[in-house]
């Protein structure tokens, strides 16, 4: 069963030299599974994400044959219908935490806030329920960390504490925009394990965004590689090693490699071709 | 080359040479310049008061001084003043004309005065730090602490009125604002790594802060300066409203407005007219001021 | 000789109630023609390494000796300048963006006392593999590769024996990374340089360096060579750690 449905999205930007397309023709589906898709900057791979939430701003234009959301297609809904999408059904994740929580209020009255808009019941229950969102989200203190302000947490606390709001109104899909890329790698761990976590006991969709290759092919089932605002290659994580895309392999080539030392890395090296072969479809 | 157009040549993400270059980002600031309607509004009046200004004796049809009791205090559109008579029988509309030239006079020397003053102050305060910034803060302090028209009367009093004396004073009690300003972003600049980078190289204080941190403040203080000007404007006329500026008979608009005030209930249009010449200008700036931050805040270009 | 002798060094920010130490007791030295890696987490107190070496922080003690010469406080002689460049982490932030290319390179060779300045920009953006067509653009007009590129043209046009780099491949992507860390492996070999190099990522610290140090929480726990990294020789736990989470990554 397919969750949400994406059909040829495009995401266009007016520019002066002209229309400039970020994502063009990206079509997926997504079910109860992790989906990576990967990409360097500039692929269109954030697009994507916010596309689907209709979170760009114009003059950028977002045009797709269809975003179907369990059936239905977003891009029939208005404002305020798509508002309470993005809260109740479908959360997002941004890359920093610190541009996401609001400085001048405690983590505490932030994810109470967050609660208490989606469900009806008294202050005391929001809290309640906060702490255990917190401890959910393997942190230690509760407590003390409602108290918290947001620039006394560490950056994997905070992004701990992004992934507990967001999951609040048991959405049905969470999309994460790099959450770990502005993380240490021993944080980097421990908050994927919880999102992991999460995403198996709820049965939730999770498009997981990223540039780093070797993270998505551990952590997703499936993965759609963007180049130029298009889709390149499709392929299970597990197999992203052997993926067959010139582009792909290029990438994976390039990184340095503890085991096998070389005195040259491998350059990738581009193909215009790439960009304009048609978006290879990411169905399930 | 001869296929390329000018425009091309302009446009172009490759410039070959430091003339190019710089006309290349030029041409691109009008460009987006251009696009902001309500600037090239206000561009459009400042260019007109500037042509006004610059042709004044062959635009005005009377002398403005000339005056004629048998005519005064004519009604605008009476046949030979177009925007009436004042007082004196002096022509309105010629005086208006005149007193664009001193109020362009005001304007580029409270211009030229205050916010070098301003960007210098806070440069250095903020780059320099430690004592010289608290020093130099407290006295921008001091200046902020007064009234702005009250520091500037008092400056007059004691320098004696005059259109020279008002622009002073003026620019004395205008400049801590820049200073504030300069300051401000100074001390992002300061901590930034190409500020660091070139401390590197081993450049010192001096070449820093002239070449590297000035031309970042420059922008945000033109835009500043622009939407400053309105106020400016007001300030001269209202120190010569008050007899302390400009000294009659010149043809400043603010004293313009204070000899009309006398008869503001049955000949309106005396001290009207110079009011909306002052309200027109303030406006353009203003306007003008709003689409230069469009182009020149620093934080925005390059996106 | 060694390039670089650090010992006991300790830096720290703010005084009294305040005070922050960002490196305690941090010692190792780096030979002629070596690349040294500098590996931790953020706020392990790596960069503040580099940033003690170029005067750049604040407040520090102990020992630093470049090329033979101790250095003290916050002043550099204009020779150091000369001999010790550094490449920033973000090109993004390292470039005025009010200066073309031409005027970032320029100034900084009439600032080390060159004549032949038009000669050497052109030379310098040829030996980064830029080329002339990208002498007049401003840093808006650039890719995150291309500014990274110019950075290091900056770096290295007082011809230094030491270059320092500060995560320079951490703001790009991995196919720009790979094509910086060869440009830096390149000119090493030509130039004869000896690198610093500080990363949080074990595999480009161990593509580029001969021997490291591992820092937590402002102390060096573990110097070794990059062939006992792998070998997953790391002996202190925290190396053990962070090896881990970089293999499985």
């Amino acid at each position: 069963m397919n969750m949400l449905e994406v059909e040829n999205l495009w995401v266009k930007f007016p520019t002066r030299q002209g229309i400039f397309d970020a994502v063009r023709g990206v079509s997926f589906t997504l079910g109860k599974e992790r989906l990576g898709i990967v990409g360097e900057s500039g692929s269109g791979k954030s697009m994507t994400g916010r596309a689907i939430l209709q979170l760009i701003r114009p003059p950028g234009i977002v045009e797709a044959d269809y975003i179907k959301l369990e059936g239905q297609n977003l891009l029939d809904f208005s404002e305020p219908q798509m508002r309470e999408v993005r809260g109740q059904r479908i959360s997002m994740v941004m890359q920093d935490p610190k541009f996401s929580l609001n400085p001048v209020m405690t983590v505490g009255e932030q994810i109470m806030e967050a609660y208490l808009l989606h469900n009806n019941t008294s202050k005391a229950q929001a809290r309640a329920k906060s702490i255990a969102m917190l401890e959910a989200v393997s942190i230690r203190d509760p407590e003390r960390v409602m108290r918290a302000y947001p620039h006394e947490v560490s950056g994997g606390m905070g992004q701990r504490i992004m992934i507990a709001m967001m999951l609040i109104p048991d959405p049905q899909i969470l999309i994460a925009d790099e959450p770990t890329s502005a993380l240490d790698v021993s944080v980097q761990r421990q908050v994927l394990d919880i999102m992991d976590a999460l995403v198996k006991e709820r049965g939730m969709g999770l498009i997981f965004i990223s540039h780093d290759l070797n993270l998505v092919s551990e952590f997703c089932d499936r993965v759609l590689i963007m180049y130029a605002g298009r889709v390149v290659e499709v392929c299970d994580a597990d197999k992203l090693h052997e993926a067959s895309h010139p582009y792909t392999r290029g990438l994976l080539n390039s990184l340095p490699r503890l085991d096998q030392p070389r005195k040259h890395l491998e350059v990738l090296q581009r193909d215009p071709k790439w960009s304009e072969a048609p978006s290879v479809g990411g169905h399930s | 080359m001869s296929e390329v157009t000018l425009r091309q040549w302009l446009l172009s993400d490759a410039p070959t040479s430091r003339r190019h270059a710089r006309l290349a980002s030029l041409y691109k600031g009008w460009l987006s310049f251009r696009s902001n309607t309500m600037a090239m509004f206000g561009l459009g009046i400042l260019v007109f008061l500037l042509l006004v200004a610059a042709f004044a004796p062959l635009l005005a049809p009377y002398d403005p001084f000339a005056q004629s009791l048998s005519n005064r205090l004519q009604p605008i559109g009476v046949e030979g003043h177009l925007l009436g008579t004042d007082s004196l029988g002096r022509d309105i509309l010629s005086r208006l004309i005149y007193g664009s030239r001193i109020t362009l006079y005001i304007v580029a020397l409270v211009a030229l005065i205050a916010p070098v003053a301003g960007l210098l102050v806070g440069t250095v305060a903020g780059y320099v730090g430690g004592w010289t910034d608290t020093i130099l803060m407290r006295i921008t302090d001091i200046f902020l602490a007064f009234p702005r028209l009250v520091l500037a009367l008092a400056f007059v009093a004691a320098l004696g009125a005059g259109i020279e004396n008002a622009v002073l004073a003026i620019s004395l009690t205008a400049w801590p604002p820049y200073a504030r300003i300069a300051r401000a972003e100074t001390l992002t600049i300061r901590s930034s790594d190409y500020i660091s980078a070139i401390r590197l190289q081993g450049a010192g204080a001096l070449r820093i802060i002239t070449k590297h941190i000035w031309p970042l403040c420059v922008s945000s203080l033109i835009v500043r300066v622009t939407l400053d000007m309105a106020g400016i404007i007001l300030a001269a006329a209202g120190l010569g409203f008050l007899g302390l500026g400009a000294q009659p008979p010149s043809p400043e608009w603010g004293a313009m407005i204070s000899e009309g005030r006398r008869f503001i209930l049955d000949h309106w249009w005396v001290a009207t007219v110079p009011g909306l010449a002052i309200f027109t200008v303030s406006l353009a700036f203003n306007l003008l001021g709003d689409g230069l931050r469009d182009v020149l805040d620093p934080k925005d270009s390059g996106q | 000789m060694s390039m670089i002798e650090i010992g006991n060094l300790d830096v720290w920010f703010g005084d009294g109630h305040d005070r922050v130490d960002a490196v305690r007791q941090a010692s190792f030295s780096v030979a002629e023609g070596e690349s040294f890696g500098l590996v931790g987490e953020s706020g392990s107190g790596k960069s503040t390494i580099l940033r003690a070496i170029t005067g750049l922080a604040p407040t520090w003690s102990g020992q630093i000796t470049i090329e033979g010469e101790t250095l003290t406080g916050k002043a550099r002689t204009r020779k150091f300048y000369k001999n010790v460049q550094m490449v920033f982490q973000d090109p993004y932030a390292s470039l005025h963006p009010r200066h073309s290319v031409d005027q970032v390179l320029g100034e900084t060779l009439h600032l080390h006392g060159f004549k032949d300045i038009d000669a050497r920009v052109v030379k310098l953006l040829d030996d980064v593999g830029l080329g002339g067509r990208f002498r007049f653009r401003y840093p808006h007009q650039l890719s995150g590769g291309q500014r990274q590129r110019v950075a290091i043209a900056r770096a290295l046009a007082g011809e230094p024996d030491i270059l320092l780099l500060d995560e320079p491949t951490s703001a790009l992507d991995v196919s720009v990374q790979a094509e910086i860390l060869n440009l830096l492996t390149d000119l090493r070999d030509e130039r004869k340089l000896t690198y610093v190099m500080v990363s949080h990522d074990l595999a480009v610290v161990g593509h580029m360096c001969d021997r490291l140090a591992v820092m937590k929480d402002g102390e060096i726990v573990e110097v070794m060579s990059v062939d006992a990294l792998r070998k997953m020789e790391a002996s202190h736990p925290y190396s053990q750690a962070l090896l881990k989470a970089s293999i499985a990554a």
